[in-house]
């Protein structure tokens, strides 16, 4: 199906850290998908997927905040999420935590019109031509719930080789996660900053002058740990390329 | 009880920080990696042989019963002695039986996970019998007297310098960079302990149902040697290392090699289906097998895990583990590390005890991805979460999380957190970094973003 040919009502998911710290993500969401002709719902109250909880073990609290992002996208067309990790929560993990409850089935239902936003575009609509243009070099780094909990790997890749004057330069281990990983990133300092060290590094090698992905969380990581360093290159998430014209 | 994670945090920080040594463990890998690739590609369809494998271990595990008894009845019915031990106490006590009724002296033993997991090199000393690690790797491991640093790499860590001085130290020998030499040195020692040892004591890599065989395969002709030379042969294995058919080798034995060296098949692979038969020329007079339990049926009655009795040993979850290669194998303090030993440490050795390890994973499922048999491995690390939690929950963690919970699901609430925030964001800049900052554990080693002025939602709203 063409964008073209049939417009939807997509409903933007805008987790908490897009909304206070990279609000510019979900604005070029919403630019990109309006362009394309689709109308755009977000429902302001819906913050948190309720991942935090979750991945440590505390699954009631989870479905205290679960619980209500089920009940409100209920009746969506499609849902956009603007982060594969979240992403990877309401669809992967949402059947998971609602196994066994009265929700189960509400859980199956949205996980199968949940999309990360590069999947949605290339997958879903068929777009992979958004008409942008960026002059630089830039490497891409693989976020691993989107990679491998949502099986993403084509589609960044497929919207960047369409993007003008961009010159992508695959790093070695661009799938090799960069050490953030939610509370982990916390819990366990010096393991997470030993693992964006490396990741850094192998970005650093490929000369590129951005390091793009499709998760704000990967990039707050490494953007943390290149500023420490002092390190001019530059982490940009896939939207912000892709409305760029 | 909390040692066991102060420990592993002491030694996540103080590896993290040897670059040195991460450098050496992440060139070791990444040298696996690409032999690992190239030899993948040899197979026709590797996605295909790692289902088939997995639905083999799966039948194996899920009539382990039945397969066992076939086991132990098909090498009972050539003189073997198959000894069923529960737990690690138990299997010690039977080998140290055995051991003391031969009248042995010296032990050789070939590479055994089992063995470390149930501390059986210390238990024969402790009772006055020399024991000799006769696998390289592990012969110098024991020369330092410390454990395996991996599954299958037990030396990795050490460099031919640091393995030249350990055998000048221990041995006498000649300092020398040269690999060949320094093998040689080791053949030297150990070919006379093989002449006089009295009892071989071997792991096996598999157990074949179907014929009452084991399996063992090698690269340096050590367990051949263990198996054949002494009296009495032992091994000692866990149950789940049961395959039904001898046929499924034919899977097993490249895919083993691939995922666990890099090698389309190791140099040696031998069956053993008892001892001496009549006229046979070689073999031992007495064969001993010893199934190990230790706790491994619990976690058979769990559903939710079970695959994890799937495991063959492999270690390429550890060597694709970006949580291993920065913190190295004895960080863990396990017999099994990386992400298998996360996985069934837990379930062996008691979830409160090891739960750690289950959190010290940023869940990135490279170990999933990697793994030849399928094991669900970054997922369960999820499940022992929330079985740890619902065990018993953290206060302050629970507390945090309930709190966050009202937060979230209540949008005025959240705004305010929100301008709050923005409002503390110049005061953090005069604690950041510092022991005040409550961020610390991030701004100890990485910036924060600046929060902008406008939310997204405050952009939205200024559309409407």
């Amino acid at each position: 199906m063409s964008a073209a040919s049939y417009y939807m009502t997509i409903t933007l998911f805008i987790p908490c850290f897009v909304d206070m710290m990279y609000p510019k993500v979900g604005i070029s969401m919403v630019h990109i998908l309006e362009r394309l002709g689709h109308k755009i719902n977000y429902p302001e109250e819906l913050v948190c997927c309720g991942q935090p909880a979750f991945n440590s073990g505390y699954w009631d609290e989870s479905r205290t905040v679960a619980t209500k992002v089920l009940d409100r996208l209920k009746d969506a067309e499609a849902v956009v999420i603007a982060s594969g990790s979240c992403g990877a929560m309401l669809k992967v993990f949402y059947p998971d935590l609602f196994a066994q409850t009265p929700q189960a089935q509400n859980a199956k239902n949205l996980a199968s019109k949940c999309y990360e936003f590069s999947d949605f575009l290339a997958n879903r609509l068929g777009v992979t031509d958004l008409g942008a243009r960026f002059p630089a070099k830039v490497t891409f780094h693989d976020g691993c719930h989107g990679l491998r909990e949502l099986g993403n790997k084509k589609p960044a890749r497929a919207l960047l080789a369409k993007v003008r004057e961009l010159e992508l330069i695959e790093m070695k281990d661009a799938e090799t996660c960069c050490g953030f990983g939610g509370t982990f990133a916390a819990k366990f300092p010096m393991i997470s900053t030993a693992m964006g060290e490396v990741k850094c590094a192998s970005a650093f090698a490929t000369g590129a002058e951005y390091i793009v992905s499709n998760d704000s969380s990967c990039l707050m990581q490494v953007q943390g740990l290149l500023d420490r360093q002092k390190n001019p290159v530059k982490t940009i998430h896939l939207a912000e390329i892709l409305a760029q014209s | 009880m909390k040692s066991f994670v102060r420990e592993f945090i002491t030694q996540s920080r103080h590896v993290t920080q040897e670059l040195r040594h991460r450098q050496l463990i992440q060139t070791a890998l990444g040298k696996y990696e690409v032999k690992r690739d190239e030899k993948k590609a040899a197979f026709q369809n590797w996605p295909a042989a790692r289902q088939a494998a997995a639905e083999t271990k799966w039948e194996a595990i899920n009539h382990l019963d039945q397969h066992l008894t076939d086991f132990a009845r098909r090498l009972e019915a050539r003189g073997t002695v198959v000894h069923w031990a529960s737990t690690a106490e138990t299997a010690r006590d039977i080998i140290l039986g055995i051991v003391r009724d031969s009248k042995a002296r010296s032990i050789i033993k070939s590479k055994a996970m089992t063995a470390e997991e149930i501390h059986l090199n210390d238990a024969l000393e402790h009772a006055g019998f020399e024991v000799v690690e006769s696998d390289l790797g592990e012969y110098i491991v024991q020369l330092r007297k410390e454990a395996p640093y991996h599954i299958v790499f037990p030396a990795m860590h050490l460099t031919r310098g640091e393995i030249s001085e350990l055998f000048a130290r221990e041995l006498g020998s000649a300092p020398t960079e040269s690999p060949e030499e320094l093998t040689m040195i080791a053949r030297r020692a150990l070919r006379q302990k093989y002449i006089t040892a009295d009892v071989g004591i071997t792991g096996a890599n598999f157990a074949i149902a179907e014929t009452g065989m084991i399996s063992i395969t090698e690269n340096e002709g050590n367990a051949r040697l263990t198996a054949a030379l002494p009296k009495v042969m032992i091994t000692l294995l866990g149950i789940e290392k049961i395959l039904p058919r001898l046929e499924d080798l034919a899977l097993f034995l490249p895919m083993l090699a691939t995922a666990g060296a890099g090698q389309a098949l190791t140099c040696y692979n031998s069956l053993y289906g008892g001892p001496r038969q009549p006229g046979e020329s070689d073999g031992p007079e007495q064969y001993h097998v010893v199934l190990l339990d230790n706790r491994r049926t619990q976690l058979l009655a769990d559903p939710e895990q079970r695959d994890a009795l799937h495991c063959i040993r492999c270690g390429a979850c550890l060597n694709v583990c970006p949580i291993y290669r920065n913190i190295g194998g004895h960080t863990y303090a396990t017999t099994y590390s990386g992400p298998i030993g996360s996985v069934i440490t837990p379930h062996l050795r008691g979830l409160q005890d090891w739960k750690h390890l289950s959190y010290a994973s940023s869940l990135c499922g490279a170990c999933t991805e990697t793994c030849p048999v399928k094991i669900d491995l970054h997922h369960h690390l999820l499940q022992n979460r929330r079985n740890s939690a619902r065990q018993k929950p953290s206060r302050t963690e629970k507390l945090t999380f309930k709190l966050a919970a009202v937060v979230m699901n209540r949008p005025r609430l959240y705004a305010i957190v929100k301008k709050m925030a923005r409002l503390f964001q110049p005061l953090h800049k005069l604690v950041k970094g510092s022991r005040l900052d409550p961020a610390y554990a991030w701004t100890q080693t990485r910036d924060l973003p600046t929060v902008p002025d406008q939310s997204f939602k405050d952009w939205w709203r200024t559309r409407a």
